[in-house]
């Protein structure tokens, strides 16, 4: 039995690819989350906007600069029970903004997505301004235009063009 | 007005700035009826010192008919036993017909308007926007110039910092106007304001002297440097000093051009440029008062409808 998990992005698009059902670099999961096509070695940056690290237990794996016909090299990561939130895929797409989202269950792909940049992101980002009136104890969200290079504080202006990662607040 | 909020510059299009402008040549030239908005109460929220705007917001309510309500300094606001501002704005709205607010905060304006229905008014939020100051440089700009199409305007000093400088670059762009930003690096237009202006078609260029274009400006807005920006006294001086002008500094400018400042100076302008035909800096803080009677002779009117 063919267990597609979502990851085998140049199968899928008939090209054949470097990665088959045969030689797997990483396992494949039960239920969960695979995010397949992250630009290479923007993997930890996935990681970080869904706050996975050592302290915490999630079953994680991880490819890095996996062969792929469409973009060179890509990274993947496979997330063991955990289906992201539309927030979540949101924010990912300032980072890995080729990304698909594939929910696994029962080992299946019920759900394949390709992220797409929102307008704005809500809540996520902090604004590195420390003068910005979202940095004070007020009843209101981040809120964030989505630029073609970075994003942009909606209430004080200020650009995030770099390490958006260091500055996400789930 | 297609807004019940002013917060920005950029936010006013070109129609708006005009349909105020032209409102406060009116008012100019016949002043309204003195009843003309006698049930209307302007708060005056002020989180920061401030003289001419607060006095001439409070005059122009006053003569527009109306009366203005001061929170007080914020020494004795709620906002010391840590009362937020998005509460205060909202106790506020009960109180009057229109709401104007400075605040420390960058943003701060944009996030009370989104907590309240009555027009409210930025007055300046930290180093982000100051869009009446802005209105009454427009104005200015015109009475002096004869008209906004067509300028060729210099913007000297804190442009990293000054708040009237980036409100002012907004609404210039949308005339069209020759921008020249000059300052010493340290404080040049932030990455934001300059990424807009670029994105918006504005004609901008940067400059450290202002000797390489003193002889083209229709206009010259200069702008204090601020002493707390530089952690070294000796360094605060040397660069303020640069940037600092006289009148044999404007023997070189052309005949008509006009200088300007949103006050308070220092000593980035001498005294002698004030008895120049370049001086108009008194003239423009007077402008505040039919400027800011326009722009809450408009929302005022919108709000009543």
């Amino acid at each position: 039995m063919n267990e597609y998990d979502g990851s085998e992005d140049d199968a899928d698009e008939g090209e054949g690819g470097e990665e088959s059902a045969h030689e797997l670099r990483i396992s494949k999961i039960h239920n969960g989350t695979v995010i397949d096509h992250i630009a290479g070695g923007h993997a930890p940056d996935v990681l970080a906007i869904l706050g996975i690290d050592s302290a915490t237990d999630e079953v994680v794996s991880i490819g890095m600069n996996v062969p792929s016909d469409r973009l060179g090299h890509k990274d993947v990561v496979k997330i063991e029970g955990r289906e992201l939130s539309q927030d979540e895929v949101e924010v990912i797409s300032l980072v890995a903004p080729a990304a698909s989202i594939n929910i696994i269950r029962e080992y299946d792909v019920i759900e394949k997505n390709r992220v797409e940049r929102p307008s704005t992101v809500e809540g996520v980002l902090s604004c590195p301004n420390r003068n910005c009136i979202t940095t004070e104890d007020e009843p209101v969200a981040t809120r964030f235009e989505v630029l073609d290079d970075g994003v942009r504080c909606l209430y004080c202006g200020t650009i995030i063009r770099r390490r958006l990662t260091d500055h996400i607040d789930v | 007005m297609s807004h019940d909020h002013v917060i920005s510059a950029k936010s006013l299009s070109r129609a708006d700035i005009e349909t105020v402008l032209d409102r406060a040549a009116e008012i100019d030239r016949t002043p309204p009826d003195r009843d003309r908005h006698a049930d209307d109460l302007l708060a005056l929220c002020f989180f920061e010192p401030s003289t001419r705007t607060h006095m001439s917001f409070e005059t122009a309510i006053k003569r527009l008919g109306g009366d203005a309500l001061d929170m007080g300094p914020v020494e004795s606001s709620s906002a010391t036993k840590g009362e937020s501002l998005a509460d205060t704005v909202r106790v506020v709205e009960g109180y009057a017909d229109a709401l104007v607010l400075r605040h420390p905060s960058e943003g701060a304006a944009q996030m009370a308007s989104e907590f309240v229905d009555i027009p409210l008014i930025n007055a300046g939020d930290g180093a982000g926007q100051h869009p009446t100051q802005t209105l009454l440089d427009l104005y200015t700009m015109r009475e002096a110039a004869g008209s906004l199409s067509d300028l060729t305007v210099g913007i000297m000093g804190d442009l990293k910092y000054g708040r009237t400088v980036h409100s002012l670059a907004y609404a210039l762009t949308k005339f069209d106007a020759r921008q020249h930003f000059v300052s010493p690096e340290s404080l040049s237009l932030p990455r934001s304001v300059r990424y807009d202006l670029h994105e918006s078609g504005a004609r901008l260029k940067e400059h450290t002297d202002l000797d390489a274009v003193i002889e083209e400006l229709d206009v010259l807005y200069v702008t204090r440097i601020q002493r707390e920006r530089f952690p070294d006294e000796n360094e605060y001086r040397q660069i303020a000093g640069e940037y600092r002008i006289d009148a044999a500094t404007l023997e070189d400018a052309r005949e008509e051009c006009v200088v300007m400042h949103p006050l308070p100076r220092v000593d980035e302008i001498a005294p002698d440029v004030d008895a120049t035909q370049h001086a108009h800096y008194f003239e423009q803080a007077h402008n505040a008062v039919p400027v800011r009677m326009a722009l809450l002779d408009l929302l005022l009117a919108e709000d009543d409808r």
